[in-house]
């Protein structure tokens, strides 16, 4: 196969997984399961509250790091970083 | 003069000392410096630049207020402006870094070949800037009334005036550097009464985990505010009153809505490298996520301490600084039952009216307090020193007026660049261009200036519908033009016009005509605010289903998408 379209079909796989986390943590457990995990109590927060006012905000920002290490790699790889 | 004006004074006085002296230092020296700082700024500066484009008044006056009296429902703030960045990083910056160009017009105009395309967009940027630049100067407005003791329509005029001319000193360049120094006065401004508070309530200094802390008699703080919620017919703090469906699509419209924003994409043409785009991301959202994760900390302290400065107490004992905001308007009093006291309570809650107010001889809740007010008041309600308070309104400037300099360079070089030079008149001389993009922020900040001043409802709502119309519009056609090869000019057009129509025909029904006051109609339980969400499916439905009824773009065109996604031989931001 095109080693362009290997690149991008990895490419997407990576997007694939990192947006279900980012979907999950959000749209998961700050909204739908919100008032399930507020029955659990962690550091003095109802667990869905903190997520959705706390925790996924801190995910977001770890997911874009780990994006950015992910594909710095892959340019590497297949040779496809700039000058 | 009292000791907290001349803190005032000296705080602002010198924060705008150096902010003038920043732009005059790096203003543009040519076009690409003016639309995109030649193209050569740091990724770690580029955030923070980022972060302080990003964080509005909106952010940083109104947020916490909002949540504070929202609570969980809140939460719908937080999530949807920090997660787009999310989107932006993976999705959006690199690709369009790699693509190269000015604006946003830019893309949608050569991705999709066509002219009409370009003015649509052209079209839904200035809509989307002019709604968003609304909202700053409102914010600009509050801050400014405050400071120097005048009503808030003096405020905003003396705030027009300030804005005009900032944005008329520098291009992005300037711009640029003079949002690092922003931020940098913001941030701290947001953090230190929030420390300084958190310490006086949890003794804990950090905020993040203050507010999940015990107060001095041992109660958890969140334990307290849900009951004292509950005393005065208010909603339990920690958990949704709102409907998980409109809470979903507002926090989805705001997400989707970031990530298509035309003055938050432009940052992304200001790196040297793909590899920066991608890295700039991720900086300008960690640093937005320090105020974003402070906020709903202040958020709880703010409305704790409120509510047990007024809740009963005489009116002739209040502290000085309920007179003094008293005077801007923002906070009223009405002593409805005539008893002196200060009764702050849910009237609108027909059992704890009937079970618990009337009983007690409450007429009607007696305190109006305009959410704008908690973060900048919440200082003095805490009793903090002077000088925190003058920080917080060089914060509360900072913040409108980097979002404000960075929407007007996008009305203007929507104006300048993309229709007068790319569209009406191709052989305009470049003072030509440069007056217009002049005449055009001098328009955009007096209208805005006016409907800042009458605003249709609270500051971040004003914003959520420029995000409502940015995730319509732009996101769809962007994400579409770089993932599905196969997308067409005319399946992006019509799909862009269906998701903009649908969506400001909804906001508009439900704000201005015949919808106002009648949530009940809403289109399953969704409110204005988040409708954006469904704009955009509809959008992306009807782009995709057009565009493989008509015939597939030129090979021109899919050379270009094949060429956008790999990083290699990106060169700097071009002209044509």
């Amino acid at each position: 196969m095109d080693s362009n379209k290997r690149y991008w079909q990895i490419n997407l796989k990576y997007l694939a997984i990192l947006l279900a986390i980012w979907f999950i943590v959000s749209y998961g457990c700050g909204i739908i399961f919100a008032d399930q995990l507020n029955e659990y109590e962690v550091g003095g927060f109802p667990l869905g509250f903190w997520f959705a006012q706390q925790g996924a905000i801190y995910v977001f920002v770890v997911l874009i790091f780990v994006y950015v290490y992910l594909m710095n790699r892959l340019d590497k790889r297949f040779g496809v970083e700039e000058d | 003069m009292t000791s907290l004006q001349v803190w005032t004074y000296v705080i602002v006085g010198f924060t705008f000392l150096i902010y003038i002296g920043v732009a005059v230092w790096s203003r543009a020296g040519s076009t690409k410096e003016f639309y995109v700082a030649g193209g050569g700024v740091h990724p770690v500066l580029n955030g923070m630049a980022t972060a302080a484009d990003w964080m509005s008044a909106a952010s940083f006056l109104s947020m916490a207020g909002l949540i504070s009296f929202m609570g969980f429902d809140g939460s719908q703030y937080l999530l949807g402006w920090t997660g787009g960045y999310v989107l932006l990083a993976l999705l959006l910056a690199p690709y369009l870094r790699k693509f190269g160009k000015f604006t946003v017009p830019d893309f949608i105009g050569d991705r999709y070949y066509s002219q009409t395309a370009r003015v649509v967009a052209v079209i839904c940027a200035l809509f989307v800037s002019f709604t968003y630049v609304v909202g700053q100067m409102k914010g600009v407005g509050v801050a400014f009334s405050r400071f120097l003791d005048v009503s808030f329509g003096q405020g905003v005029i003396i705030g027009v005036c300030i804005v005009f001319f900032y944005a008329v000193l520098g291009g992005m360049k300037g711009i640029t550097y003079t949002q690092v120094v922003q931020f940098c006065v913001l941030i701290f401004a947001f953090t230190v009464p929030a420390i300084f508070i958190s310490l006086q309530m949890v003794n804990h200094p950090i905020p993040q985990i203050g507010m999940g802390g015990e107060l001095a008699d041992g109660t958890s703080l969140l334990d307290k505010i849900n009951q004292v919620s509950i005393d005065l017919g208010f909603n339990q703090y920690t958990s949704g009153n709102k409907p998980r469906i409109d809470l979903f699509c507002v926090t989805a419209a705001l997400m989707l809505g970031t990530a298509g924003l035309p003055h938050v994409i432009v940052r992304f043409f200001t790196v040297p490298k793909v590899k920066d785009a991608r890295i700039s991301a991720g900086w300008a959202l960690l640093f937005i996520a320090i105020l974003y994760t402070t906020a709903p900390a202040v958020a709880v302290f703010a409305r704790t301490n409120l509510i047990e400065t007024v809740d009963n107490q005489p009116y002739d004992q209040v502290p000085p600084w309920f007179k003094s905001w008293e005077t801007t308007g923002l906070l009223g009093f009405e002593d409805k039952n005539g008893d002196g006291l200060i009764q702050y309570y849910n009237d609108q809650n027909a059992t704890f009216v009937n079970e618990v107010a009337t009983p007690r001889g409450w007429k009607g809740n007696e305190l109006k307090i305009d959410r704008d007010i908690i973060v900048m008041a919440n200082p003095e309600i805490a009793n903090l020193p002077d000088w925190v308070i003058a920080l917080v309104v060089a914060g509360g400037l900072a913040a409108a007026l980097s979002t404000a300099a960075g929407l007007l360079l996008v009305i203007s070089t929507s104006i300048s660049h993309d229709l007068l030079k790319k569209w009406l008149r191709p052989n305009i001389s470049e003072k030509n261009e440069l007056r217009s993009a002049r005449i055009a922020i001098a328009a955009a900040v007096i209208i805005a200036g006016y409907a800042g001043y009458r605003p249709p409802d609270y500051v971040a709502a004003i914003v959520a519908f420029a995000f409502g119309l940015a995730a319509s519009s732009f996101f769809p056609a962007i994400i579409l033009g770089i993932f599905d090869k196969r997308m067409n000019m005319q399946g992006a057009v019509t799909g862009m016009i269906v998701g903009l129509v649908s969506t400001a025909a909804y906001i508009i029904y439900f704000k201005f005509g015949g919808g106002v006051g009648h949530p009940e109609r809403y289109l399953w339980d969704i409110s204005p605010e988040g409708i954006g969400t469904i704009g955009m499916l509809l959008n992306l439905t009807v782009a995709l289903v057009v565009s493989r009824l008509t015939p597939p773009p030129p090979v021109s065109v899919q050379d270009l998408v094949e060429n956008i996604r790999i990083p290699k031989g990106s060169g700097t931001a071009t002209a044509h």
